[in-house]
């Protein structure tokens, strides 16, 4: 008779601990419950609120990828309680997730295009289940360009896979720091995001483009994209706003009449073209 | 149609007992320092005399301020999670305006129009409301703008128009039915009673329609900003308002284990939606105001298809720096 508690958490048991980034941290999840393990399923794009019992929740994307069972992981910047919190945290150690939650890359739809990923600092997470979930299914995609920049060489979140994907003859990567930001050893470009993309000057034929990064970085990216001849449609991003239910309920991450948590966290250029700019 | 009687007072006293005896508490305004409050009751002379309405709405009932969504227990490398079930006490709400009355339905629809919210549904189940039409009104009541009137039926069970002796009483649904089947004989025909003519008149403000179709178009106006100047986002709007749903889910813990708590949030506090980067989405008082507008009267439409506001005028009586939103309101149909 009585209605499931919707606010309630999977317990999660921490099963690695990587550390990505000054404050930046990736943890691999694990359910403790079995049956919730066998059950879970989520697709690329979709994010949870993982809890720190005792301090509260905070909203990260899963950034593994839905090809990879049995776990799912999440990279975080120790901002705040929350993440401070979660920050202290030990391999075996107990943390919530509630989720999968909101929409997903229609990667489907993708079938036989070329797919070019642009993502700044920390928001790689999101595009790194993406790219993780095509490179599992390789077959399916043509060329595959990752372009990615950040502040400082050590910056750079995910650098074991950044060195995968370099050593892949099926990945073209690119790597850049900011002016100023390379080490004497850096061998990757040196340049913001959108002077890099520019000079790699992507064809948009059959091309999907995913963009995440910081807003300045997406403001000045996405005029070059249109340069190149990127159609609204073609192109792909994840909003982030503010969220405490991720249910549709709680009233503060919409944008218009747009829900992020229930419409989005994925949306294209041209749904976004459509909604006020509250992001 | 609603089937209609009379009940006297000396029924409604009747019917009283008869909710008391069924184990059923009543919650009706009364007047405690000068300031209507809804509050326990067990007869209808403890009721509030010649009250407008309550000074906070009747969404508590069912959406309480703080209530626990879990709890748990903590010991190194464990967490105990116990899940929390609301507590829902048979309540029949007594006297509310119809205003007011509707706004469980707009509550009704963020609660549940995806995945349902047991907590809301569970209070919601254990309460019937007896609404009173009104016989007065302010200068902060709108509710004829908004598709209600004094005399409107939606969201009670049981509608009592008062009568020079008396009620007129209208039976809305399967739980008015209850409540009349509790002192059957109390219930008397009634034919040929002018209901309108015992209600007061309340002209439609503005054309909300008009105002709902002029809104996206409005959006990056100087209106919102204007009207928001004196705004001090205290989010005493939101708390008074019978249909403002937005929520918190904070923390209350020490070592040993703790609780997960919702709570009341406002539109109008800048934390509402600051992100972990500093950066806001709606940064000044202006952008708030309009989301809280635009919430109301443009995203309940679309996504709903019922509007987020009652015109209770309760915001409008509660404000510490007298914003008025039917005058804003009116302002914007206007723009």
């Amino acid at each position: 008779m009585t209605e499931p508690n919707i606010y309630l958490p999977h317990l999660m048991r921490i099963a690695r601990i990587t550390e990505e980034a000054p404050s930046v941290r990736t943890f691999r999840l694990e359910f403790v419950d079995d049956a919730a393990a066998q059950s879970f399923h989520f697709e690329t794009g979709q994010f949870g609120l993982y809890s720190a019992f005792g301090e509260g929740e905070s909203t990260f994307c899963i950034a593994s990828s839905p090809t990879r069972r049995g776990y799912i992981e999440c990279t975080f910047r120790e901002v705040g309680r929350v993440t401070a919190a979660l920050a202290d945290k030990e391999v075996g150690d107990i943390v919530g997730f509630r989720g999968p939650y909101g929409n997903v890359f229609p990667i489907e739809d993708w079938q036989g295009k070329n797919l070019l990923f642009i993502a700044g600092g920390i928001a790689l997470p999101p595009l790194r289940s993406v790219i993780w979930n095509c490179l599992d299914l390789r077959e399916r995609f043509q060329d595959i360009t990752i372009l990615y920049g950040a502040r400082t060489v050590t910056d750079l979140v995910y650098k074991h896979e950044l060195k995968d994907w370099t050593d892949r003859p099926d990945v073209n990567l690119v790597c850049t720091v900011d002016p100023g930001g390379e080490t004497p050893d850096w061998t990757g470009k040196v340049g913001f995001v959108p002077h890099i993309l520019e000079q790699l000057a992507p064809a948009p034929a059959d091309t999907i483009a995913l963009v995440c990064g910081p807003p300045i970085m997406i403001k000045l990216t996405l005029p070059v994209l249109a340069r190149l001849g990127f159609t609204p449609e073609s192109i792909f991003t994840t909003l982030e706003n503010r969220m405490k239910c991720g249910l549709g309920k709680c009233g503060r991450c919409n944008t218009g009449s747009s829900y992020v948590c229930k419409d989005g966290p994925v949306y294209t250029l041209e749904q976004l073209n459509r909604l006020p700019a509250e992001y | 149609m609603a089937d209609t009687y009379l009940l006297s007072n000396a029924g409604l006293d009747a019917l009283f007992s008869a909710i008391r005896a069924d184990g059923r508490r009543i919650l009706a305004p009364t007047d405690p320092d000068g300031r209507s409050e809804l509050n326990p009751v067990g007869t209808p002379a403890e009721v509030a005399k010649d009250y407008l309405q309550t000074t906070l709405s009747a969404k508590a009932v069912v959406f309480p301020k703080v209530e626990r969504l879990l709890s748990y227990t903590l010991a190194p490398g464990q967490v105990e999670l116990a899940d929390a079930v609301p507590a829902a006490v048979p309540t029949v709400v007594f006297g509310i305006r119809p205003c007011e009355a509707g706004g469980f339905q707009a509550l009704d629809a963020v609660f549940n129009w995806d995945t349902r919210d047991r907590f809301f549904n569970a209070r919601m189940a254990a309460l019937a409301v007896i609404g009173v039409g009104c016989t007065r009104r302010d200068d902060a009541c709108f509710c004829t703008a908004v598709g209600g009137g004094p005399g409107a039926t939606r969201g009670s069970d049981l509608l009592l128009t008062p009568m020079a002796e008396g009620y007129l009483a209208e039976v809305l649904t399967e739980k008015g039915r209850a409540l009349q089947a509790l002192a059957p004989d109390r219930f008397q025909p009634a034919a040929g009673v002018d209901k309108a003519a015992l209600l007061v008149q309340v002209p439609p403000a503005f054309d909300q329609p008009a105002l709902t179709a002029r809104l996206p178009a409005l959006f990056d106006s100087e209106l919102w900003a204007d009207q928001a100047l004196r705004c001090v986002g205290c989010g005493a709007c939101a708390y008074v308002c019978p249909t403002c749903v937005c929520f918190d889910i904070q923390e209350e813990a020490d070592r040993q284990g703790g609780q997960r708590l919702r709570a009341w949030d406002s539109c109008g506090s800048r934390q509402f939606t600051l992100h972990a980067s500093g950066h806001n989405p709606r940064d000044t008082q202006g952008q708030r105001w309009r989301q809280r507008i635009y919430h109301k009267f443009s995203i309940y439409p679309e996504r709903y298809g019922m509007l987020g506001c009652v015109g209770c005028g309760k915001c409008t009586r509660a404000c510490p720096v007298d914003m008025n939103l039917q005058e804003h309101l009116v302002e914007a149909a206007q723009a």
